[in-house]
């Protein structure tokens, strides 16, 4: 295949499909183990500093953010981030503990720019990023799922988008069109939050699904929070609803409310005032260490978190789901 | 200007609805596109087919989302998938418009929300980045971009070519590997309703807004404009409109 272009961008992750599927056979077990622990342990265990991180959905809808918060409360540093990201890219970049970005979007949507990727960004702290759209990394994604190096896609050709990342253009052999090819990209943890899970990892989506199906299998490691730890006979009663099937888990952590302030389709709303107060406070370096030392490094846990949100609060915003 | 009954931001939701028929499928982000979206449904085009990014497709703009993979964007919707999904469903050519926004446009429709400055890393001001934006001016039939009317947003040469618009003439897109027949198709600023000329692939001023001239339009623009010998005007918000999208559309008043 003739390559015709190449992106600037560092591939910063490298994949290697052997090892992965090597890792994949030695390391995962196939054996129903109770895999159930808290925020804490998941994190100790399986997040090590300078580790490749994903987290998914992005936004703030069904945002790992217990498990980000525990990851920031234990001072994990120097990660590589994949990120398309509202809140729990803004409080890693706000902490301090990212180094490099595969980057597609870092903004709070309708509440404008991120203050602390601008200030990460143009002071340089950040070491590298490399440009993608939502598309080329969700394919991304989806070559390592399917255990293939790369994907020919018809994004990102014709721009610096394309010149800042990692992709290549190539001559298709087949038809001679130029085709963008995106390399396979493995993590080495990914944190994904659900509405519920068995003890075993068996993980149930309600509502759109994101690029949860695809981040899953592209992962080393995953770490799975739940709103509900449900039993495994209701996983076999429904099993056509099993996005993620527990042999891709490595633990399950029980977070009610894990996404706050983030909201969980059908369950709970998202809570404006808690995001318009991080908004304020990302506005400068102090602001963003008062909310973190007030919300993470102030609290011990998920638990004392919410006890922090107060029940009222969340009740309200259980409230404002109901009928949607 | 006489009295005025609307604020700018209506007026574009107004116009951008206007653009977009009845039984098609349109990609929406949050904000604008959603509200011009949910406008175009409940007046001309009930059959209009929302696509949301993150997988909700279909859904009934009833109430706007205020998150691109928020539980409004699949609410009575036909189908709740994943991002994969719809955007190789604009693959295939299932969709035939979509919005993006940018903090710079050029002459070719290039948008640029990456950053400004001449130097990439570290920039001057960092943006967002891509997100969908990319994918969307990539993969659907017609783009629709929305715009604050500006000099220097309007330049000759964006400082990054974000999502490519016709890149720099006819027949670059195709050669760039997109799909053929894609591009931009208009653009929606503050002061103006823009599209593109057939040959030369150039920005070109349809129809300014109520109460703002040629000349104005031509001072906050950063490039030559292509200006047609008759240049429309915009209607401004009918009272239907209005009620609609005060009432019905943006109740809470979250955007307007």
């Amino acid at each position: 295949m003739r390559i015709l272009e190449s992106g600037i961008g560092e591939l910063i992750q490298p994949p290697d499909l052997d090892a992965f599927r090597e890792w994949n056979r030695e390391r995962k077990s196939r054996a129903m183990v109770d895999k159930l622990m808290t925020e804490e342990e998941a994190i100790e265990r399986f997040v090590t500093d300078g580790c490749y991180l994903g987290t998914e959905l992005y936004g703030t809808v069904r945002a790992p953010m217990s498990l980000v918060r525990e990851l920031i409360r234990q001072g994990k540093k120097d990660l590589r981030l994949v990120g398309q990201g509202v809140l729990e890219t803004d409080l890693l970049l706000g902490a301090g503990v990212v180094s490099e970005m595969d980057l597609t979007y870092i903004g709070l949507e309708l509440y404008g720019t991120s203050q602390v990727f601008r200030r990460a960004a143009e002071s340089g702290r950040l070491k590298r990023i490399v440009e993608w759209s939502n598309g080329a990394l969700t394919w991304r994604f989806k070559a390592a799922a399917m255990g293939v190096p790369f994907l020919p896609v018809r994004v990102m050709l014709g721009s610096d988008t394309f010149k800042y990342s990692a992709a290549k253009v190539a001559e298709c052999p087949f038809t001679g069109q130029k085709v963008c090819l995106v390399p396979a990209l493995i993590l080495d943890v990914t944190l994904i939050h659900v509405h519920r899970a068995d003890r075993y990892g068996n993980a149930q989506i309600d509502g759109i699904s994101g690029f949860a199906h695809e981040i899953a299998r592209a992962s080393k490691r995953l770490i799975i929070s739940a709103e509900e730890i449900i039993d495994t006979e209701e996983i076999r009663r429904y099993p056509e609803r099993t996005i993620i099937p527990y042999f891709l888990v490595d633990a399950v952590v029980h977070a009610p409310f894990g996404s706050h302030p983030g909201e969980m389709a059908y369950m709970y709303a998202r809570d404006e005032e808690q995001l318009r107060e991080w908004v304020e406070a990302s506005k400068t370096e102090e602001g963003t260490q008062a909310y973190l030392d007030k919300y993470i490094y102030g609290v011990a846990n998920h638990q004392e978190y919410l006890e922090l949100i107060g029940e009222e609060r969340l009740e309200a915003l259980k409230a404002a789901m109901e009928g949607r | 200007m006489g009295e005025q009954t609307y604020n700018l931001t209506e007026l574009l939701i107004c116009v951008a609805a206007r653009q977009i028929p009845d039984n098609v499928t349109v990609f929406v982000g949050t904000g604008i596109p959603m509200l011009a979206a949910s406008l175009a449904q409940k007046m001309h085009a009930p059959n209009l087919m929302p696509i949301f990014e993150f997988g909700g497709v279909g859904a009934r703009l009833e109430i706007p989302p205020r998150a691109v993979g928020g539980s409004r964007t699949f609410y009575k919707a036909i189908g709740a998938y994943g991002i994969c999904e719809v955007l190789e469903t604009a693959c295939r050519g299932f969709v035939d418009y979509g919005f993006i926004g940018g903090a710079q446009i050029d002459p070719y429709g290039n948008v640029n929300s990456t950053i400004i400055g001449p130097q990439y890393y570290p920039p001057k001001i960092r943006l967002p980045g891509s997100g969908g934006g990319n994918d969307v001016g990539s993969l659907v039939w017609r783009t629709i971009i929305l715009m604050r009317h500006e000099k220097r947003r309007f330049v000759p040469k964006v400082d990054f070519v974000t999502t490519p618009g016709y890149i720099d003439g006819p027949g670059a897109r195709e050669a760039a590997g997109l799909p053929r027949g894609s591009g931009p198709y208009r653009v929606v600023s503050t002061l103006a309703l823009l599209d593109f000329d057939e040959e030369t692939k150039r920005m070109r001023l349809l129809a300014t807004h109520p109460g703002v001239t040629v000349d104005q339009v031509i001072e906050n623009t950063g490039f030559e404009l292509i200006i047609p010998d008759e240049v429309g005007v915009n209607e401004p918000p009918t009272e239907e409109e209005l009620r609609i999208l005060r009432e019905e559309v943006d109740p809470e008043r979250f955007y307007i």
